[in-house]
């Protein structure tokens, strides 16, 4: 039992990295953040110590207070259709009689590899007015007579950055709804097909309920990716009257733009508060329909 | 097979077909469109290819060099990648063979941190890499990549599975060191897990946008995405050029992807369900 114990201090150095990594690089800039978020900072002189006027201020700005809105309704818009025509999608490709199988998982995935940012300005330049090809087509099959301005429509907008979202991710929650079906095992549906269950009672009563621990991790993972969105609406800019501007866009602006960072410091706590409630508001409602 | 079947099949396979052209169109529709003047991009709907690719080309590069930010962008992401993976390996291998006390709570703060979002301690990473020196080069975009919890918990699942203990004990009776047991015996053993994970890393990385662009103040320095970031603002009524540095950013992808999709694909199945 003594080579047991000498081991045990190699156990320590191999995790070491984790944790050096991570205190220096994560932990570290965390507590910085909030000791700036109670200081007066500029990024050129010191800090200058003020209590709490950072949050103050938070509490009583209404812009935050929008770009939550704002984050809350793109989410929302974004992850519905996505997860329905994810689910849909995994229901068809499920299928044994699918020829291609392969060929249309990787074309739907293949929009997530590509850079947010690209994609961000991809659709800025589709939904141009007067450039964009979006307006052009609708034009000409005779939808429309004048060009849309999208950007300048407070909820076009925020369609629009849902939408790039909705593109991006469906096929990713596709691969991870396939997989989870796959992990289902077989005799399950050959039990309900003796049975003589039909193709949408099986969908309803078998692969749906079966697969609520992979909706628990999407669902979870999206809430905390989704208040987190920033590349694609960057590009896509703020829209009127700020309707497009994300919760971190806003973090972003006034640190690194404007220079406030101890302000943006206080935005980072602010947003951070917000996105453990809706976690665990998330988490609490998975767990009540599971009781149910 | 009735008449109702293949009516709904074909329904089915219209659907598919529909969501596969979504997927695709605007990227066709982006090389298209790269390859006009800026005049016909104002006032035409674009479907075949143009003779001025060239030309775009040429002004884009006249003020950005897109494919520095490429090269960069690969150098980047190639080796905060290999070392986010060696360490995910220690870490995970660690925490799967080793028995020692607070392994438990040890493992549940790595995990921890994974529901800690990205950008709360932007500001005071922004800082310290000024105290440190480091702004303005590459080391912040390539240290952070040491702690990623995903790849340790992932690494340990599958070492806790395939990895017998009997072969680090063959190992120690042969008098090999612990980490050169490490070295040589388990890391080729997690190839099949590093594959996986490193695909995550690296389209992580690939993918990463605020920390460069907060990071780094030389343009030739610039990542990818912080380069077609700039475009918008370089070139706002050069529709032509916007569209070629679109090109450039997704092209080689779509190569890299049409290569190696299934293995992607396999791999990001078998992350999701682990994770």
């Amino acid at each position: 039992m003594k080579s047991k114990v000498n081991k045990s201090v190699y156990g320590y150095l191999f995790i070491s990295p984790f944790f050096i990594a991570y205190t220096v690089m994560g932990l570290v800039p965390i507590l910085y953040t909030l000791y700036l978020s109670f200081t007066k900072w500029d990024g050129f002189t010191n800090p200058i110590y003020v209590g709490f006027a950072n949050y103050e201020r938070l509490l009583h700005d209404t812009f935050f207070y929008q770009t939550i809105g704002n984050t809350l309704i793109i989410w929302i818009f974004s992850i519905v259709p996505q997860l329905i025509i994810a689910l849909l999608l995994a229901l068809i490709l499920n299928e044994k009689f699918i020829k291609g199988k392969h060929f249309f998982r990787a074309v739907f995935y293949f929009p997530h590899i590509i850079t947010p940012i690209t994609l961000g300005v991809m659709f800025a330049l589709m939904f141009d007015w007067q450039t964009g090809s979006i307006n052009m087509l609708l034009m000409k099959i005779g939808v429309i007579h004048d060009p849309i301005h999208w950007f300048n429509n407070p909820w076009w907008s925020r369609i629009i950055a849902a939408s790039v979202i909705c593109w991006q991710y469906f096929g990713f929650n596709l691969i991870v709804f396939i997989a989870g079906m796959q992990s289902i095992p077989t005799e399950v549906f050959e039990a309900a097909e003796v049975d003589g269950a039909s193709k949408s009672q099986v969908a309803w009563r078998i692969t749906l309920p079966l697969l609520r621990p992979v909706f628990l991790f999407t669902l979870i993972t999206s809430v905390i990716g989704g208040l987190q969105l920033f590349d694609a609406p960057l590009m896509l800019g703020d829209g009127p009257g700020n309707s497009g501007r994300t919760m971190i866009m806003y973090l972003y602006e006034t640190a690194f733009k404007s220079f406030d960072y101890s302000y943006g410091a206080a935005i980072a706590y602010g947003i951070f508060i917000i996105i453990m409630i809706f976690t665990a508001i998330t988490a609490k409602a998975t767990k009540m329909t599971k009781e149910a | 097979m009735g008449i109702k079947q293949i009516f709904v099949r074909g329904i089915i396979y219209l659907f598919l077909i529909a969501v596969a052209v979504t997927c695709l169109i605007p990227f066709y529709s982006m090389i298209i469109t790269s390859t006009h003047t800026n005049t016909d991009i104002a006032q035409k709907l674009l479907f075949l290819p143009g003779d001025q690719l060239a030309e775009n080309y040429k002004r884009l590069m006249g003020s950005v060099n897109i494919w520095r930010g490429f090269a960069n962008s690969v150098f980047v992401a190639v080796v905060a990648t290999a070392l986010d993976l060696y360490t995910a390996a220690l870490v995970g291998y660690g925490f799967s063979k080793f028995k020692f006390r607070f392994r438990n709570p040890l493992f549940a703060i790595v995990l921890a941190t994974m529901m800690v979002p990205g950008q709360l301690g932007i500001i005071g990473f922004y800082k310290l890499m000024d105290t440190f020196h480091m702004l303005d080069t590459y080391w912040p975009m390539i240290l952070t990549g040491m702690s990623n919890a995903f790849g340790v918990f992932m690494v340990k699942q599958f070492a806790d599975e395939s990895i017998p203990s009997e072969l680090i004990e063959s190992g120690r009776i042969d008098g090999y060191g612990e980490f050169q047991i490490f070295n040589r015996i388990i890391l080729p053993l997690l190839g099949p897990a590093m594959a996986t994970y490193a695909i995550f890393a690296f389209i992580g990385k690939w993918n990463d946008f605020l920390t460069p662009m907060i990071v780094l103040f030389d343009n030739n320095k610039q990542t990818l995405p912080v380069m077609i970031a700039s475009l918008r603002s370089q070139f706002t009524a050069d529709f032509g050029a916007q569209y070629v540095g679109i090109v450039i950013s997704v092209v080689p992808i779509l190569v890299f992807f049409s290569a190696m999709s299934k293995r992607i694909i396999s791999g990001v199945a078998a992350g999701a369900v682990k994770g």
